[in-house]
């Protein structure tokens, strides 16, 4: 008995071990960014995990020198118009292939199985052409467009898999009383397919906080940027030496977020899941 | 028959010859106004994509004289193009209508009049409405711009000869995927940077994959307290948006001033500061250790799901039967959450070849490397392809490249799917 407990005691031991030298792995970048940002240093050579003393002048000058807030702006203004406009046609497209049977159906699910294949930016000079006679290069809806475009394929074939596992009979019952299409779809089904409309509007939300190739092709002036763009060329741009201005920038960033991620965890990762089945 | 023939010859005679005059004379209007406004600029666009365009900008003094530009000819065309293939499946479902109708006229069943027929459409017609708008955006932003992206492949539209509105650009046939093969400038760096993207999206996939499970299993371990606790840290690193965190560790590994070169000369490991990124060995190394940073949680909580979801009786009835905990991990846990997980493990896989963001945002494909054309030690295909476009305007090799991509993605995809669920299901696909 002793032996067992003894051999517990050490495996026990090594877990926790691990477990904190983990922990303190994964929380560095973490640390090291938000005492970074409070830093009074300037360069990344001074920045320290344990400051001396805290300030909060970078985030000061963030907000008086930079475009930061704008780009703020753009990129909360983008990402609501995409959740919105991603979602309408996501949900439209994924009702219909689920619920009707109509002539050129199969084929239209196979174009979208195939097109969510291809390397998402394997169109861009096309769809920098057409922006281009649109007039809608450097303008933030034109990026919408191109988002919420591409967010079609794979989100239609998501939502259209958590459709098919529904019940119809309530459709059915109402129906037989008369209720119509539209009303079915407002009454019955949305109500039903919270999650997964949970998680197309967070994903399209999330999406252009993160996105850098579309953004970076489209949106050409400094006040237009989004914050990937924005951040990034913080990093690249003049040898590092805004390395603290682009702490307090990737700070603010990084909480909402996260906060949001932690809202929506749950479906997050059931979604994720669905959507490899769905292949 | 008679109005099946009819409709051959026109849009809508059969329809009139059924009786049915609104729609016939719909479908009659509709294909006279394209006959007469769209035939010769429908011609001049076929013209433009068979030959996209003759002539070449000149110069006469100070004025420049426009040429054709290949590339809106191109596009017109693949627009025209489209809307034609449109066309022509409608007139097809014109003949079968008229067909259908006459069929059903000789079995004495009357044909609809205008206002049957409006609520037929409204009916029946109510998922075409749904998928109006998600079609138009797809066909827009998806498919003309594939359809261009493909195209683009069997042209020689690239820098520095063959740029519009200069130059022409011609139609050449499978050149360039020959080239791209044969070519010792193009096939250096594409068997170089293939070979890397290979071996970089299977070390991405198996050690976050392994990692994630070996935290799986060390937190679900009996008699480990604070559980919830030790799984919110480790998520932490797949909530914070990753091109932000990229960043931070874009910084952390600078090869001059970052934290863990400071590290390792404050604690004299080594006298002088390692160039994490600069080395192409090591920032290979490096990008795999700070991508298992950003896998590993998604793995952990994926299995970590599959393991509380696991029938407890299985347990018991494997400690009756008198099976070690050892025991127990290796025949039922682990072959339960390699089932349920090896689908998502291939479209890690596939996600991990085309992971532009961490190794653009950490490395930009860097350090420099000489036997590479317009590539660094670190590109991926996909890293390349951005690169060729839009810093070198290669546009007609980084479209046979991405031609190449889809390829493999599209084996691992249909394997994927044909494997699982999906496919199996009778309504899915019928």
């Amino acid at each position: 008995m002793i032996g067992i407990s003894l051999r517990e005691k050490i495996s026990k031991f090594f877990t926790y071990t691990i477990l904190v030298i983990t922990a303190i792995f994964v929380l560095y970048p973490v640390i090291w960014i938000i005492t970074g940002s409070l830093n009074p240093g300037d360069s990344l050579f001074s920045t320290s995990l344990i400051p001396d003393s805290l300030s909060l002048k970078h985030y000061v000058y963030l907000f008086n020198e930079t475009d930061y807030l704008n780009w703020y702006k753009n990129t909360l203004k983008i990402a609501f118009w995409n959740m919105i406009l991603s979602t309408f046609l996501v949900v439209t497209a994924a009702y219909a292939f689920s619920r009707f049977r109509f002539p050129g159906r199969k084929q239209g699910l196979m174009t979208m199985l195939v097109l969510q294949m291809f390397p998402g930016f394997m169109g861009m000079i096309a769809i920098y052409m057409l922006l281009l006679q649109l007039n809608l290069l450097d303008n933030h809806w034109g990026l919408i467009l191109v988002y919420a475009g591409g967010s079609i394929p794979f989100n239609a074939w998501l939502v259209k898999g958590y459709f098919d596992g529904m019940p119809r009979s309530l459709e059915e019952a109402a129906k037989i009383d008369g209720a119509s299409n539209v009303k079915i779809f407002y009454k019955i089904m949305m109500p039903l397919s919270k999650p997964i409309l949970v998680f197309v509007a967070v994903t399209n939300f999330i999406g252009p906080w993160m996105d850098f190739i579309f953004a970076r092709l489209v949106l050409r002036s400094s006040e237009k940027k989004t914050l990937a763009i924005g951040l990034f060329e913080m990093v690249t741009g003049r040898g590092n030496s805004e390395f603290t201005t682009f702490a307090a920038g990737a700070v603010l960033v990084a909480v909402p977020i996260t906060i949001l991620f932690f809202i929506f965890q749950d479906q997050l990762t059931d979604g994720l899941k669905a959507g490899a089945n769905k292949g | 028959m008679l109005a099946a023939g009819l409709s051959v010859l026109f849009m809508g005679l059969g329809q009139l010859y059924n009786k049915q005059y609104l729609k016939g004379l719909t479908f009659l209007l509709l294909e006279l106004y394209l006959l007469i406004f769209w035939t010769v600029p429908f011609q001049w666009a076929m013209w433009g994509l068979t030959t996209l365009g003759e002539t070449v900008q000149t110069r006469q003094g100070f004025e420049i004289i426009q040429g054709d530009h290949s590339i809106f000819l191109m596009i017109e065309g693949i627009l025209f193009l489209i809307s034609f293939l449109l066309f022509l499946w409608f007139y097809y479902l014109n003949i079968r209508d008229a067909y259908k109708v006459a069929a059903k006229a000789e079995k004495g069943i009357k044909p609809n009049n205008a206002k049957q027929m409006l609520k037929n459409i409204w009916d029946n017609g109510f998922p075409y409405i749904l998928l109006t708008p998600s079609i138009l955006f797809t066909a827009f932003l998806t498919i003309l711009p594939l359809l261009f992206g493909v195209l683009i492949a069997f042209t020689n539209y690239s820098a520095p000869n063959h740029l519009p509105p200069k130059a022409l650009v011609d139609w050449v046939g499978f050149d360039t995927f020959v080239q791209l093969f044969k070519m010792k400038t193009w096939s250096a760096t594409f068997y170089g940077v293939f070979s890397w993207t290979v071996i970089w999206a299977v070390l991405a996939t198996i050690t976050t994959y392994f990692l994630g499970l070996v935290f799986a299993v060390l937190i679900s371990q009996k008699g480990i307290k604070l559980k919830k606790f030790w799984r919110s840290i480790f998520i932490l690193p797949w909530a914070i948006p990753q091109f932000v965190s990229i960043l931070i560790f874009r910084n952390i590994f600078n090869g001059e001033f970052g934290p863990i070169n400071k590290y390792l000369m404050d604690w004299g490991i080594t006298d002088q500061a390692i160039h994490w990124l600069s080395d192409p060995i090591l920032a290979k190394l490096t990008l795999v250790i700070v991508n298992m940073w950003f896998g590993f949680p998604f793995w952990m909580v994926l299995m970590s799901g599959v393991m509380t979801s696991v029938d407890k009786e299985i347990y018991e009835a494997a400690e009756v039967d008198g099976a070690s905990s050892v025991q127990k991990f290796w025949k039922i846990t682990m072959p339960l959450i390699m089932f349920s997980t090896a689908p998502l493990a291939i479209m890690s896989f596939a996600n991990n070849f085309n992971n532009f963001n961490i190794i653009y945002l950490m490395t930009q494909g860097g350090p420099v490397n000489t036997d590479y054309s317009y590539a660094g030690s670190t590109d991926i295909l996909i890293s390349w392809i951005y690169k060729l476009t839009l810093d070198n305007s290669q546009f007609a090799v980084a479209s046979v490249v991405s031609i190449l991509i889809f390829i493999i993605i599209a084996i691992f995809s249909i394997y994927n799917f044909r494997k699982t669920r999906a496919f199996k299901e009778e309504d899915m696909m019928s």
